[in-house]
């Protein structure tokens, strides 16, 4: 019988390697997977690479993380906001390390990663500072049909913390409005793949037409109660 | 000569009068928002959000926000009849893919060519954080800008050349602001507006630049 569903954060955590990189999925106030961080720091792992979309935010789940001092390098897209204190700390300390990268390079990047793809032309921040490696050399480039495009890489993973509304014994997943993100394509490119969801369900129970990650790409699922998410991030 | 300046939402109503029946646009961080307020409500405009929302409808009630069904600058919003929900990769590929007909972005420097600058203004120190902007700067099938034509020290923030990092090369179509509507292409920068009060002598002598026709 195959069972996926893990009794606790701990056990599906479990076996995490220092070293490691995790992608966190999220995006400001939905579908951060706030249980599976604070799981991660239980792990006790460090020296982590650590790829989501922000930085952290006051000081619980991936601030938390980075201020127990876990985090060697972190990529994202946005990880200037208005309470990323313990993130800005760090980086101007230069105790953590930062890729920035465009918010559909890196998407992209992350869902070749999970498709078997080596590698790919986008033409997203050619002609850009971010279109440079992180030794400050430019990233490869390449003239296709009159436009111009940036070869940009995989971002391979050992392990993807996501957050789903439901899932079942064998993996399945479905998300909750705009708390899908970037579940769907972290859950595709990474060794391990961890899903708190709110309900576990029966198999047969999710709409086979409605599945959105189907269980091949999930290797543990783990329920948590749900909580009040509060508002937050960007204030413009 | 004095101008009457668009104050924010009059440059709003401005933008949102090129929005059409069946558009589907994208609108960005801050003052871009405001455009939505101004759509006429019998058009049938399909808002485009980053994080996975197409068919974005107005905020929602006080005590009605639902913090999974956020925009991009993270405020609560609702889903109109006929919205969907989708991943990352698939938002982005509507940007990337050229399936978005406008995004409207504000900036801190746009060329006369259409070069952008809106994501860093390369102060040392400085935190970068780019987002969506240089995916989206790119994508849509015309990107707008929104911004104020001058700086607050009275520069003109469109220029013939950026001095700001770039989000993207030529990629800006029209530049919408409290002065005057521009449109920048391969030639140069074309006026196709301005407020009562200016013409395109005051406006060129005021910007530095000169316009094609």
């Amino acid at each position: 019988m195959i069972n996926k569903i893990a009794d606790s954060i701990a056990q599906a955590l479990s076996g995490t390697k220092d070293g490691s990189t995790v992608l966190v999925g999220g995006f400001g106030t939905a579908g951060i997977p706030s249980e599976l961080i604070e799981g991660l720091i239980e792990t006790g792992a460090r020296d982590l690479t650590v790829v989501n979309n922000n930085a952290g935010n006051g000081e619980h789940g991936m601030a938390a993380l980075l201020k127990a001092g876990r985090v060697r390098k972190i990529i994202c897209s946005f990880p200037r906001q208005a309470d990323s204190y313990i993130f800005d700390g760090l980086y101007q300390s230069g105790k953590v390390e930062l890729e920035l990268v465009p918010q559909g390079n890196l998407a992209e990047r992350i869902r070749a990663a999970g498709a078997g793809i080596g590698g790919f032309f986008t033409p997203t921040g050619y002609g850009t500072d971010l279109a440079k490696l992180p030794n400050g050399e430019p990233k490869e480039t390449r003239l296709i049909n009159g436009k111009h495009y940036v070869f940009e890489l995989p971002i391979h993973a050992d392990l993807a913390l996501i957050k789903a509304e439901k899932g079942d014994r064998w993996g399945n997943l479905v998300y909750r409005k705009a708390a899908r993100n970037f579940g769907p394509v972290m859950a595709m490119a990474a060794k391990k793949t961890v899903a708190s969801v709110h309900e576990v369900v029966a198999l047969g129970e999710l709409d086979p037409e409605s599945i959105v990650t189907p269980g091949i790409f999930v290797h543990q699922v783990v329920r948590i109660e749900r909580v009040a998410t509060v508002a937050g991030g960007i204030k413009s | 000569m004095s101008a009457i300046k668009r104050d924010k939402q009059a440059l709003a109503r401005r933008v949102a009068q090129d929005i059409h029946e069946g558009m589907t646009v994208n609108l960005g961080i801050g003052m871009p928002t405001l455009v939505a307020n101004y759509i006429a409500p019998e058009l049938e405009v399909l808002l485009h959000s980053e994080n996975g929302i197409l068919g974005m409808g107005a905020a929602p009630a006080p005590g009605q926000e639902d913090y999974d069904l956020i925009n991009a600058g993270k405020q609560p919003v609702t889903l109109k009849a006929g919205g969907a929900f989708f991943h990352h990769a698939d938002s982005f590929s509507m940007m990337r893919g050229g399936h978005l007909d406008i995004c409207v972005l504000g900036a801190f420097q746009v060329s006369v060519h259409g070069d952008l600058a809106n994501w860093h203004t390369g102060e040392v120190g400085a935190i970068p954080a780019v987002g969506g902007a240089m995916d989206l700067a790119i994508g849509a099938k015309e990107t707008w800008v929104m911004m104020d034509l001058m700086t607050k020290t009275g520069q003109s923030k469109i220029v013939p050349l950026c001095t700001y990092p770039l989000t993207g090369i030529a990629c800006v179509k029209r530049v919408y602001t409290d002065l005057g509507t521009f449109e920048c292409s391969p030639e140069g920068l074309r006026l196709i507006d301005c407020v009562e009060g200016l013409d395109e002598a005051a406006l060129a002598q005021m910007m530095g630049v000169t316009f094609v026709h």
